[in-house]
Formats: C-alpha cells, sequence, structure tokens
C-alpha cells in the first residue's frame, strides 16, 4: 500500500501514526476537560441535577463572598513571603556550598533529602512538632529553655507561616541544586579578571554574579511562586480537623476549590474558582516570558 | 524555548555540577566557618526527617522527650502499623501506579518529542504548539472535568482512574525534545540506507542516545507520582486503592494522638525514597538539574 509513496510521503505517514495516540490524549485528557472547566463556570450544577446556564452568577457570588476574598489573600501571602524567603536561602547556601570542597557532596545530599520526601508525610511531622507542650517537639524545646509556649497552629495568626514552613523547607534543596548549577556555568574568567583589578569580594557577587544569574533566578522565581500559588498538601494535612482554619487563616485557593467542588458539589462555583485560579497563573507565566525577553 | 546558546551553557553546567574541577580554595580561619556553619545548617535540615525515624522506633512514655537515640528503642510501633496490611497494600498501589505511569511518560513523551524534532510534515507546528499551550493550565482546573468523566466512564476506585490524568506530559515531551536535537540527522539517515524503519530508528538509534535524559524524565515523573495527593485523593474511596500519601493521611486522622503511629506511618512512606537516594544520589541530583533547567 505504502509501496509508491516517495521517501518524504512516507515520513508523513509514520509521524501521524507515532502522534495518533498523544494526539487522542491531549484533546481528551487536557483540551476537553479544560473547555468543560471552562463552561461549567458559567453554569450552574450540583452533580445530580441538570447543568443549568448562570451567566456570570459564580463570578459575581465570588466577588461578593467575603470567604474567597481571605482564601485570595492567603494565597498571596503564601507567594510574597514563601518566593523570597526561600530563594533568599538557597542563594546563600548555594553561594557558600559551591565554595566547600570538604565534604561537599555529603553536605549538598543533607540540604537535597527533604526535596524527596512526600508532602503528606512531613506535614504531619511538622504538625506533631507544632503541638502544645508535653507534646510538641517546638514547645517542649522553648519550654526547656524557659520561653512561654507558642500557639503555632491554632492561632489566626501564626497558623499561615506554620504551614508556610515545612513548604519551603520542602522546596529549598531543589533551590539550592539550581542555583549550584547556575553559579557553575558562569565562566571562571571573569572572575579572574575580577581578581586581578582587585575588586571586593561583595562588587564580585553584586556585579557579576547575580546579574548572570539571572536566568536561573528568573526560573525559580516562577517555579516556585507557580508552586506556592497552588499549595495544598501542606494545609490540608496540618489542618485536617479544621481544613483551612482556623477561621480561614490559612485557606489557600486550591482547598476552597476542593472544599466546593467535593464537599459542597457546587461544581459550578468551583470551576469558576479554576478560571480564577488559572488566571493568575497565566498572568505569572507570562511574566517569566516578559522577564527572559529583556535578559 | 531556550535557543542552541543556551542549551550549551546549561549542558556545560550539568556536566561541571558532577565533576567539580574548580580553583582550590585556600584554607582559612573563614573557610572553616563557612563549613561549620553550612554543616550545622545541614544538620538542621534533616532534623525533622531524624525525629520521624527516631519517633517510630520510641515507646509512647518517651517520644515527647528531646533526645534524638531511643533509650529503650522498640519496633513494636512497626509491627503494630503493618499488621492489618493495608500498609502494604498501599505501598504495593503507590509503585505500581508510579511504575506504569513513568513507563507510560518515558515511551510517549519521548516519541512525541522525537517526531516533533526529527519528523517535518504539515501540522507539526500546531501539534508543537496544542502541546506547548497545555503546560499553562492547571491540573486543579482539570480536575472537575476528569472526576465527571471518571464517574461517568466508571474509572473511579481504578488504577486507571488514578492513573490517567499523567499518563503524557507536556513538560516531559518537550525535556525530549530538546535532547533529541543533539541527535545528529547523520545517524537517522545512515539508519535509514540501511533499510531500519521508522520506529526501529526511534527504538534502537535514538533512543540510546538519549539515556541520561530519559533517567532525569524517570525520576522527575515517579517523584511526582509517588507523592501525587490531591487526585488520587478525589478519584478514590476505596481504601483497598488509596496511594501511600492518601492512605497516610486517612491513617494520621484515625490515629488523633497517637503520634509515635504517625511517625511511623509517615517514615513508611518515607524509608523507600531515602534508600533510592542514597543509592543513586548522583543520579538523582544530576536529573533533577536537567529536568529542571530543560523543562
Amino acid at each position: 500500500m505504502f509501496k509508491n509513496l516517495t521517501i518524504a510521503q512516507k515520513q508523513i505517514v509514520w509521524a501521524w501514526a507515532f502522534l495518533a495516540l498523544p494526539v487522542v490524549f491531549y484533546v481528551v485528557i487536557r483540551f476537553y476537560p479544560t473547555g468543560n472547566a471552562i463552561l461549567l463556570a458559567f453554569q450552574d450544577w450540583n452533580l445530580l441535577g441538570a447543568r443549568t446556564w448562570a451567566g456570570l452568577d459564580n463570578f459575581k457570588k465570588l466577588v461578593a463572598d467575603p470567604v474567597f476574598w481571605i482564601v485570595f489573600k492567603n494565597t498571596f501571602v503564601y507567594l510574597l513571603i514563601g518566593t523570597p524567603l526561600s530563594l533568599l536561602l538557597a542563594f546563600l547556601v548555594a553561594y557558600h556550598l559551591d565554595r566547600v570542597r570538604f565534604m561537599h557532596s555529603f553536605i549538598r545530599a543533607l540540604y537535597f533529602l527533604p526535596f524527596l520526601t512526600s508532602a503528606v508525610a512531613m506535614a504531619w511531622v511538622w504538625r506533631w512538632f507544632y503541638q502544645p507542650v508535653p507534646i510538641g517537639l517546638f514547645n517542649n524545646f522553648l519550654a526547656s529553655l524557659g520561653i512561654a509556649q507558642i500557639s503555632f497552629l491554632n492561632s489566626t495568626s501564626n497558623a499561615l507561616p506554620s504551614i508556610l514552613a515545612p513548604a519551603i523547607w520542602a522546596g529549598l534543596g531543589f533551590q539550592i541544586i539550581i542555583f549550584m548549577a547556575g553559579l557553575r556555568s558562569i565562566p571562571q574568567t571573569y572572575y579572574e579578571a575580577a581578581r586581578i583589578d582587585g575588586v571586593s569580594s561583595w562588587t564580585v557577587l553584586t556585579e557579576i554574579t547575580i546579574p548572570l544569574l539571572k536566568p536561573t533566578i528568573v526560573f525559580l522565581v516562577v517555579f516556585s511562586s507557580i508552586g506556592f500559588l497552588r499549595i495544598f498538601d501542606h494545609v490540608f494535612n496540618m489542618t485536617t480537623n479544621n481544613p483551612g482554619g482556623p477561621l480561614n487563616s490559612t485557606k489557600p485557593m486550591v482547598l476552597m476549590i476542593y472544599d466546593t467542588a467535593f464537599n459542597g458539589y457546587d461544581m459550578g462555583y468551583a470551576a469558576a474558582q479554576t478560571v480564577v485560579l488559572f488566571t493568575v497563573l497565566l498572568l505569572v507565566s507570562l511574566l517569566q516570558l516578559f522577564l527572559m525577553r529583556n535578559r | 524555548m531556550a535557543a542552541s546558546a543556551n542549551d550549551m551553557s546549561i549542558k556545560a553546567s550539568t556536566d561541571a555540577l558532577m565533576k567539580v574541577q574548580r580553583p582550590p580554595v585556600k584554607r582559612s580561619y573563614a573557610q572553616y566557618i563557612r563549613w561549620l556553619i553550612l554543616f550545622v545548617g545541614g544538620v538542621i535540615m534533616i532534623m525533622p526527617i531524624a525525629y520521624m525515624l527516631s519517633a517510630s522506633f520510641k515507646y509512647p512514655f518517651e517520644i515527647y522527650n528531646l533526645n534524638l537515640i531511643p533509650e529503650e528503642p522498640t519496633i513494636e510501633n512497626y509491627t503494630y502499623v503493618l499488621e492489618d496490611g493495608r500498609f502494604y497494600q498501599w505501598f504495593i498501589n503507590s509503585m505500581v501506579i508510579a511504575t506504569l505511569t513513568t513507563i507510560s511518560n518515558v515511551l510517549f513523551d519521548s516519541l512525541v518529542g522525537y517526531t516533533l524534532c526529527k519528523y517535518r510534515f504539515p501540522g507539526r507546528i500546531f501539534v508543537f504548539i496544542a502541546i506547548l499551550s497545555t503546560l499553562m493550565i492547571p491540573t486543579e482546573m482539570l480536575i472537575i472535568p476528569w472526576y465527571l468523566m471518571s464517574k461517568s466512564f466508571g474509572w473511579l476506585d481504578s488504577y486507571w482512574g488514578i492513573m490517567f490524568p499523567g499518563l503524557m506530559t507536556a513538560f516531559g515531551t518537550f525535556l525530549m525534545k530538546q535532547f533529541f536535537e543533539t541527535v545528529p540527522d547523520d545517524f537517522i539517515e545512515a539508519a535509514r540506507i540501511d533499510g531500519l524503519n521508522e520506529l526501529q530508528i526511534w527504538w534502537t538509534v535514538a533512543m540510546p542516545l538519549v539515556k541520561p535524559a530519559l533517567a532525569a524524565l524517570a525520576i522527575f515523573v515517579f517523584l511526582g507520582n509517588w507523592t501525587a495527593f490531591i487526585w488520587p485523593l478525589i478519584v478514590t474511596n476505596d481504601p483497598l486503592l488509596y496511594t501511600l500519601p492518601v492512605g497516610l493521611t486517612t491513617f494520621s486522622v484515625e490515629q488523633q494522638v497517637e503520634w509515635e503511629l504517625i511517625m511511623t506511618g509517615a517514615a513508611l512512606a518515607t524509608i523507600p525514597t531515602l534508600i533510592v537516594f542514597l543509592v543513586f544520589q548522583r543520579y538523582i541530583i544530576r536529573g533533577v538539574v536537567m529536568a529542571g533547567l530543560k523543562g
């Protein structure tokens, strides 16, 4: 059947044969659900009755929902504390670890190990640490020093940072490794030239290292921002008795979506929330493209 | 995506991360302090893991002490937790799902990446951009439509239901496409002249040349699926089909205040990863850098 085709035509047939199954996959598992989610955002449905057209009602409800604004704020607090803090810590460690030879790979392994742990397991470990005296390690430690107890997960002001801490901790290893790869890609000649000119190491850092690390920094900012905007596993597991509590003070957008869809069965409203999340993530990604272009 | 000059620097940096060939650091007082601070920081980083393991070998009366080495070590927690066989089941579920998903990604992502890289056919750019665009769509937006799909096709509470969303990823496709750029077209032409068909060329000529990239992809996909939480949580109701993270959440909620048992469960979910990391440390770190920088 293919005998009378030219070589170029045969290759077209082969290419589409290779792509056939993947194309079906991307259409059925990616594009159709995306369309369905967007459609659902403009409908009203509780999984049982008919899907009815709701127009912009879901979005109006969202804007009028005080919980949504708390959740929106929480999500950005996770992002605005988590990203700068984790990048700063990761850079400090990577910068100095790069200058250490003795037991280098052992120390690197210590920092990297938490990245491989499952968020669920570690959320429970940290949750134990945060318990009041006589259970939690942190408070027991404070007590042994004679310092007053801290209410970590039960206080509306402390709970969010307490949940953020293990999320930062788990991601640090990845960022350190990426920073070190970035540092190593800077040609040694720049540093040698700087040494001959006799500039201070602070000037070398601000004038050579950081500017040349810009692609790495942009990548890590976007990667970790997207991670913190989608935070869920830690919050869900550290607040199982009152998800997102106390008083919604730790609830991120993904948890609100989960609650609305799978506890409240308000599918249209949940879909509208996912559209908002999608828009936020899209803006962050576009910002990355914009920053990379100006490099 | 990245230009070829950028590829070169990424390749150089990943290589450099493995072979430490940097100018010697002069031994000084400051250098010892740097090492010491990094070492202490690294030890603090693994403290949560260390305390988790320590608590899993302690009796309840001892668990709230700050000492890391149990005074009376016991394996009773492990025998208790493993007694009813649920953890074995969850472990097998996670292992099967993560393995099958990894195999699927390694095969299909590389086949699609190869096709988009090495063939010229009508529709190539369109397919390329269509797959690229799915990178922008967050999982959280798709979980509601996936759930509805699984419900109507009877995929709830099945391995297939847990696995289907992740069988192919745009991330893996682009990672592989980038690496197939490094395979010379001459090799493929030569194989064609030797009479291999296109499928044989992909499998026996191109694939062996990108083994490091395949390993990187496999590590990333396996780790992602091993720790995946939100989708398995939604798609499974039957405790027999839980993955390890979902099972661990349920188990920990049941135990409430028996922290030594919760820590044993967390340890059971973490120990396999620790062993794999200690054995394959070099490859895992290199894989994470490659996947992180190219993806």
